[in-house]
Order: C-alpha cells, then structure tokens, then sequence
C-alpha cells in the first residue's frame, strides 16, 4: 500500500514565447508554488527538476540549476529525465522522498525554453540514436507521427477531421479562460478547417505548438501538512511511470518500427492504457469516479485516442463521447480544463507538472471560470518518446 | 568519377529490383524478428538470448497508416534549401508474418490522395539525395501494381 502526500503549493509561469532562460521561468514558477503554500525556499528539504534537454548545459542539472537560481540553501538535489513524463517522474521521486521519509517538504520544477519550429534531436552524427535516425533517414518530425495515428483513427473508427476540430473548439474556449495559457482566443471549427496542412489529416490548428514556461509544486508528507493546520488538502494517491511491455505493436516516437510480434503474444492492453491503469490500481479508483481529466493532446485526434485509453468510454468511442459534450465543461468528465497542450504548446519538463497544477486548482474549487463544480478526483496522463508515460490521481 | 551509391544506413537493407529487401535479425532461440536489427542481445524478456541472424523481412505489406510531410523537416534531414520544399508521403506498413509496422517513405509520385489504411504495398530500393560524391539510398514503400 501506498501512502499520500500533499500538495501544499502549485504555481506557473504564463507560457508564451518569451525568449528568455528557461531558469527565469521556473524560478518564477518555484517562487508562486512556495508563496501558494505559504512557505519559505528555505523550508524546502529536496528539489527536484525536470531535466531541460532542449535548454541547453545547464538544463542538464535542472535540480542543482534552480537550487542555485533560488539560492543555495543545502537542499538534497535531484534531476530526472523523462521527455514529457519527466514533470510526472519528477512528481514520483519527490513522492517516493517523502514516503520514505528522507524528506518532509519537497519542491518540484520543470521548466522549458522552446526553439522556433520543430523539434530536432542535438547535433551531430548519431546513427545509434533512434531520435537522431528518424530524421536522417524519413525525416518524420514529431507531427508526421500525429498525422499517422489521426489516420489510423479515422480509418478504424470512423472519426473525421471535423471531430478533430472539435476537439480544438473545445479547448481554445477553456485555454480562452486561463491566464496561464499561451493561445487565449476562441478557435472555430472553420478556422480549424482553412489553417494550413501539416501532417494529413492533421492541420496546423490541430497540433501543439512548443513553447515557453514553467511550472512547480510544493509537496509535503500528510503529517507536515497537519502540522501547519492544513486540514484538507489535495492528496497525491497514485503517480504511475510504467513501461511498455514487449512486444509493443503500436508505433511510439521516436522508432521506425514496432516490435515484430513474432515470439510473444502482444498484451491486449496497448501501452497507454496500461499507464492509466497502473495508476487506478494504484489508487484504488476508477474512470467512473474521476471529476475531471488533463491529457496529452498533442494533437486533437491524441486527445480523443486518451479518452479511451483512460477508460472513460469503449474503444471507438472517443469521437461519441465529444459531441455528446461529456467532455466539454458541464459533462460528465471535462477533459483539459486547463485548454490543454492546444492552447499551451508544449513546454516539455514543465507540462506534465502544469497538468498537476491544474488538477489542484480544480480540486480545490478555485479554477476562476473553469471550475468544474464539486471535483473530487482528477487524473493527468502523458507519454513521452523512448517508452515514457505517466498518469497522476490526485484527491480532495 | 562515378558517384557511389551509399546506403542511408549500413545493414537495414540490401539486393536489386525484385530481390531488394529490408535486413532484420532473427532470435535464434525464441524466434523474435528485429527491425532496425539488433545484433547485440535479444529484446524478448522471456528469452535466455540466443544468436542473432540476419534475415530479410516480407516485402510486401498492409499500409498500417500513412501522412505527409507538408512542411521541410530539419536537419540532419537533408534538403536543397534552394528548391521549393516538395512534399512527400510518410506510410507505416503492417508485414503480416513478422506481425510488426515499419515505416518508410512512399516512392516519389506517390501522395496521401493515392492511399488507403489496408492497400498493399511493396518495399522498393530508393535514393533518399544525392551530393557530389555520394548517391544516398534507401527504402520505399509502394502500392503494388504501380510500374516502377
């Protein structure tokens, strides 16, 4: 049995496209988690970053970088890395940290500095580098990937570019809500229609852009918690950071192939769905009692493809479950109050931590305009390249 | 001086015309196909490790899915970035013996409108560019039926 812990604290840094260091951004971050839980940097007895690749040297160290930037005070130190479940494994070593009792207040910072256009793997001839091959040799980038499982989802289940759209209609209106968000204009379904093909199906409209920002949580044991009389606070119950299981038969970013299914049977269960499912089983909860969902829209179609993944309706039914608003704000399950990664681009290390900041504000009955009434149980889930995914439950 | 042709990457792919293939490795003691090859250590959790051997996969296929490249990728894929960026289609092919997806680039003249999820496709050898010295090839996939 797992414990829980609190989340005494969660701050953001607005993302946008700054064009500042990305320490600027989670320093801001780590400044408004802390001023959230009403207490000092030095109060803070472990850090742990979200490791900035794309940021450059320093970002390597994320932990030490903005122990330093905040002011060296002797915390322990911790760095992981990730792709875009790092935020959440940063989530998990801080948990596991406070379970185990190596540390009662931990602070947790991810934060990005995002380049013009897409993605690259670094420099250099790397042909041991699955990163680095896909663009040598296909010169699939990122949204060519998307546009493959949007495909394939229209080819399986019916859906249509149209159901795309709505998808971003939906979360152009809530990001329009939240003063985090970089894109804060409503989106229509024609202006999805008419922006420019990227990947087909997929226009620029549907996919994510990267950006600028940062994003930190104060978490502590449920003790310190008490101790400082906060009686009822957000609870972490489950973090899962599971991997695939061999053979993995769906095509994950950033390989050429799947496994051949050859030797074993592959798990009815594609990868995932398995993230989510560690982390209900972890938390002793099911899809039927969430409140509310962030998940990973990298591009619209993903969002719908999560839908299913977490257990919220059937295989194929994702499309369903949008136009019957269960989605939408006033449904049954909104997913991506927050406007999701469509109205934020993705800030790598720091998205997975803003998805858990978004749930706290929820949970606490203080998301403004994008409250979602009496939440009481949220859920984040993303996946990342090189077999990374995670899924946070946290409850009021 | 004649150009060399060059592959792309050494060991995924060899023969000409209706012998060229993709290389795999095969598990000589649980049967598991590897594409890009593995010739270290067999990936199957449940295997002891046996021998690697390289075998070459199916040529033809089903089109798992498919998209395009509507904009110029970067770097290290190489691009004239004095000539217009010409999209070209990306297909990700389902080879039903070895029960696994490979992806590749369409043969050029071959875009999305031309395919569909379950069509059969081929693996054909490609050129991926061309620079003084060096003719850079490749793997393709194409619709069979389509004259080469």
């Amino acid at each position: 049995m797992t414990g829980e812990v609190a989340v005494l604290g969660a701050g953001m840094h607005p993302w946008g496209k700054w064009g500042r260091g990305f320490v600027e951004y989670g320093v801001a971050a780590a400044r408004a988690a802390l001023a959230d839980a009403d207490l000092e940097w030095r109060d803070v007895g472990s850090i742990v970053g979200a490791d900035t690749v794309r940021g450059g040297y320093p970002g390597y160290v994320a932990g030490a970088t903005f122990a330093k930037a905040l002011g060296w005070q002797g915390a322990r130190v911790t760095s992981v890395y990730a792709a875009c479940a790092s935020g959440a494994q940063a989530v998990a070593a801080a948990r596991a940290q406070i379970l185990a009792g190596l540390a009662d207040v931990v602070l947790v910072v991810g934060a990005d500095s995002a380049p013009k256009g897409f993605f690259r793997p670094a420099g250099g001839d790397r042909p041991d580098d699955p990163d680095w091959l896909r663009f040598r040799v296909l010169g699939a980038t990122n949204p060519t990937y998307f546009g493959l499982y949007a495909r394939r989802r229209m080819a399986v289940h019916g859906d249509t570019p149209e159901d795309f759209a709505q998808v971003k209609v939906k979360n152009s209106a809530l990001g329009a809500l939240n003063p985090n968000a970089r894109y804060r204009k409503r989106v229509t379904a024609e202006e999805v229609a008419a922006s420019a093909m990227v990947a087909d199906p997929l226009r620029l409209l549907d996919i994510c852009a990267t950006s600028d920002g940062g994003a930190a949580l104060v978490l502590s044991s449920m003790e310190f918690a008490r101790r400082r009389g906060v009686t009822e606070p957000v609870r972490i119950r489950a973090v899962s950071t599971v991997t695939p299981t061999y053979p993995n038969t769906v095509l994950d970013l950033p390989d050429i192939a799947t496994d051949a299914a050859t030797a074993v049977e592959p798990a009815p269960e594609p990868f995932r769905a398995s993230i989510a499912r560690a982390a209900y089983e972890e938390a002793g909860i099911g899809p039927e009692e969430l409140s509310v969902a962030e998940v990973y829209d990298l591009s619209t179609a993903l969002e719908l493809q999560w839908y299913e993944d977490l257990g919220l309706c059937g295989e194929g039914e994702g499309a369903k479950l949008l136009r019957e608003g269960a989605t939408a704000p006033g449904g049954r399950i909104p997913v991506n109050t927050s406007g999701g990664l469509g109205s934020f681009g993705e800030a790598v290390p720091a998205q997975a931590i803003a998805q858990v900041c978004e749930i706290t504000w929820q949970l606490r009955g203080t998301a403004g305009d994008r409250q979602v009434e009496g939440a009481r149980v949220g859920i984040t889930a993303n996946q990342g390249l090189f077999g990374h995914g995670s899924a946070v439950i946290a409850v009021r | 001086m004649p150009r060399t042709r060059t592959p792309v990457v050494a060991g995924w792919f060899a023969g000409d015309g209706d012998d060229f293939t993709l290389l795999g490795t095969r598990c000589s003691a649980c049967a598991a196909v590897f594409f890009p090859r593995e010739d270290g250590h067999c990936r199957n959790p449940g295997c002891a490790g046996g021998d690697l051997a390289e075998i070459p996969l199916s040529r033809r296929g089903r089109v798992w899915s498919y998209t395009d490249s509507r904009y110029r990728p970067p770097s290290p894929y190489v691009t004239d970035p004095e000539l217009p960026w010409e999209p070209y289609a990306l297909i990700a092919v389902e080879l039903p013996a070895e029960r696994i997806v490979v992806l590749g680039q369409a043969v050029p003249g071959v875009t999305v409108a031309d395919l569909a999820v379950g069509m059969e496709v081929e693996v054909v050898p490609g050129v991926l560019h061309e620079d003084g010295e060096t003719i850079w090839t490749t793997w393709h996939w194409r619709p069979t039926g389509v004259a080469a």
